[in-house]
């Protein structure tokens, strides 16, 4: 914990550095940052962009628990997507929302598993299989988007609406899919500290030999992991498409870069359930206060990524170094 | 005709690939698994545009382009090596900086956003090689990537620093007991990686096209990734599998022309790479059956 604060400190000095250089006051910009993500205006936002993050985050740290980087999120978040769509589309009323997180689930839980399963029987490393899987899913919902799913009515490539009553209820920003991504997180966290499937993760991730050696069968394990994972990040693409504007548009998943910041909290806090949350939430806050910066002071909001991959080079390598401090070779 | 244009184009997209997976590969063969190929890259392609914008001369883009990326190709050097930080986890932060870093510097420096392009910015010339079909009409960075198979062939096969280098990959307790320095050979893969990333993104921002966009790199860098581990780090092997992507790539432009949508053909590299992955892995667990 110590650590994580005094690497933040440090990601903040070197931000405050690069912000003197190009000529801005980092004072006036970190207090935007502050006041854009949880002044009145900005809360709203804040937590509208916190629900998929949080989501993706979750979905990222359950592997890594047990050591395994899922870097395919992307693609099994945007078929859950498509596939909440589809189904939404199709069933009417409130079956019709059921059945589409559910198909959203079990799209990318399904598509994570076959990258598992590339590792467990064909001897593709999880990083690549995950990786080289997600291109072509979201190609595949592209194509959709832009073909047989268009809305005709639209030159933009993106579906139809879902019907009316096929959409998840808002409260604020956000809709009531955030009592899913936080009944996600909770699920986790006792899974993690209180079952026995939570406990053989948690020695793999500790380390991989020991596990074996204690009976714990990696490639089911593998397995299971990576389903969990990817259904979470499904479930989290049809979260997002049940809420507003109700219909999936080629890329709205991607540019803001949930993924790859759920990925960064989830490395954060070590995967650690809760600190998986609280991490996602600050960078969620943290990339929010950018847009509100960016207003203030006209310093780019690009910033705030810089200081969310500073943060985590300088925790590996801090982590690194304490961990050589304890078994020097 | 248009097979001759497209696999000449098919040759100068492939040269940044090819660039960054012998950077994987040298890496990979003194035991660090680089995965931060992509976002240096995407430096190199920054400062390549920014060295040629600001002199006009797009060799000194190039130049920059070295010199930047191996300087940014140091964070991982020290943050690894020197800290032992975990190289992936390192790695996706590394890309991650590259692209927050690039898109805020193209808006400080450039002040523009997404694309920065302007007739006065030089690329690189074109070699005529006495009009050979395919073959010629590149810049010399592509010539210089087929070069380098070649040459990291001899470095790592026929001197005294490729047998310690590989010896650094294999057992570094061996090598460091030998009088190797393991931490020195490893910061000097890194740095070389970092370079030869710097000229992937110089031909990829000057060569391919000359203009520098955000995120332009565009999974190039994973690809090489890839590459590697298709080409199992062998400097020939990788020169194979960059060279299968290239032509999956190729092969998705020709189907494009038959009526195949574009979405269908911009995974077909990848969908062509797995399949090989599963091929070779298939091949060679038969051959060591456990």
């Amino acid at each position: 914990m110590r650590t994580v604060l005094v690497t933040l400190l440090g990601a903040l000095v070197l931000g405050a550095v690069l912000l003197a250089a190009t000529g801005a006051n980092p004072l006036e910009a970190y207090g935007a940052i502050v006041t854009g993500a949880f002044g009145p205006d900005g809360i709203q936002d804040t937590l509208a962009y916190a629900v998929p993050v949080v989501g993706m985050a979750t979905a990222l740290a359950v592997p890594l628990r047990a050591g395994m980087v899922n870097l395919g999120g992307e693609g099994q978040l945007v078929l859950g997507a498509i596939s909440a769509i589809v189904v939404g589309s199709h069933v009417p009323g409130v079956l019709g929302i059921v059945a589409a997180l559910v198909a959203g689930a079990a799209a990318g839980a399904l598509y994570a598993t076959v990258a598992a399963v590339c590792e467990t029987r064909l001897g593709v490393p999880l990083l690549v299989s995950t990786l080289l899987l997600s291109y072509p899913a979201m190609s595949f919902a592209a194509y959709l988007v832009r073909f047989p799913m268009r809305d005709a009515g639209s030159s933009l490539p993106q579906s139809e609406q879902l019907p009316p009553d096929v959409r998840l209820p808002a409260l604020g920003s956000v809709t009531v899919g955030v009592f899913l991504v936080v009944a996600a997180v909770a699920v986790f966290a006792v899974v993690d500290a209180r079952t026995p499937a939570g406990f053989e993760a948690r020695v793999t991730g500790w380390g991989p030999r020991f596990a074996a050696y204690a009976g714990i069968e990696r490639p089911g394990l593998t397995v299971r992991l990576l389903a969990c994972s990817g259904g979470l990040a499904g479930l989290v693409g049809a979260v997002v498409v049940l809420g507003f504007p109700y219909r999936f548009i080629d890329g709205a998943l991607i540019t803001p870069q949930y993924t790859w910041i759920g990925l960064l909290a989830a490395l954060l806090a070590a995967a650690n359930p809760l600190g998986t949350l609280v991490a996602a939430v600050f960078f969620a806050a943290l990339t929010s206060g950018g847009f509100a910066m960016e207003r203030a002071t006209q310093v780019p909001r690009e910033l705030t990524a810089v200081l969310q991959a500073v943060l985590i080079i300088f925790l590996a390598a801090a982590t690194g170094v304490l961990r050589k401090r304890r078994n020097p070779a | 005709m248009v097979d001759a244009a497209l696999f000449a184009s098919a040759l100068g997209a492939l040269a940044p690939i090819l660039f960054a997976a012998l950077a994987g590969a040298l890496c990979q063969r003194a035991g660090v698994f680089n995965i931060s190929l992509e976002g240096t890259m995407l430096v190199g392609a920054f400062a390549g545009v920014a060295g040629s914008w600001y002199v006009g001369s797009a060799w000194v883009g190039v130049v920059l382009a070295v010199v930047a990326a191996t300087g940014y190709s140091l964070i991982l050097a020290v943050g690894h090596v020197s800290f032992g930080g975990d190289a992936i986890v390192l790695g996706v932060a590394i890309n991650l900086l590259a692209v927050g870093l690039t898109s805020f510097l193209i808006r400080t420096v450039f002040g523009t956003r997404g694309t920065f392009s302007d007739p006065a910015l030089q690329g690189l010339p074109d070699l005529d090689l006495g009009g050979i079909p395919v073959l010629s009409g590149h810049s010399l960075l592509v010539y210089l990537s087929w070069l380098a198979v070649p040459g990291l062939a001899v470095l790592l096969y026929r001197h005294p620093w490729g047998l310690r280098l590989r010896g650094v990959g294999e057992r570094p307790d061996a090598a460091a007991s030998l009088g190797v320095s393991v931490t020195r050979y490893r910061y000097g893969v890194i740095l070389a990686a970092g370079a030869l990333c710097g000229l992937a993104g110089a031909q990829l921002a000057l060569g391919n096209v000359t203009l520098f966009s955000e995120n332009m790199t565009a999974g190039r860098g994973w690809i090489a990734v890839v590459a590697v581990m298709l080409g199992r780090a062998l400097p020939y092997g990788v020169l194979a599998a960059a060279v299968l992507f290239g032509l999956a790539e190729a092969f998705g432009f020709r189907l494009q022309g038959i009526g195949l949508p574009q979405q269908a053909t911009d995974a077909a590299p990848y969908v062509v790479t797995l399949l090989a992955l599963f091929l070779s892995s298939a091949r060679l667990r038969g051959r060591t059956p456990t």
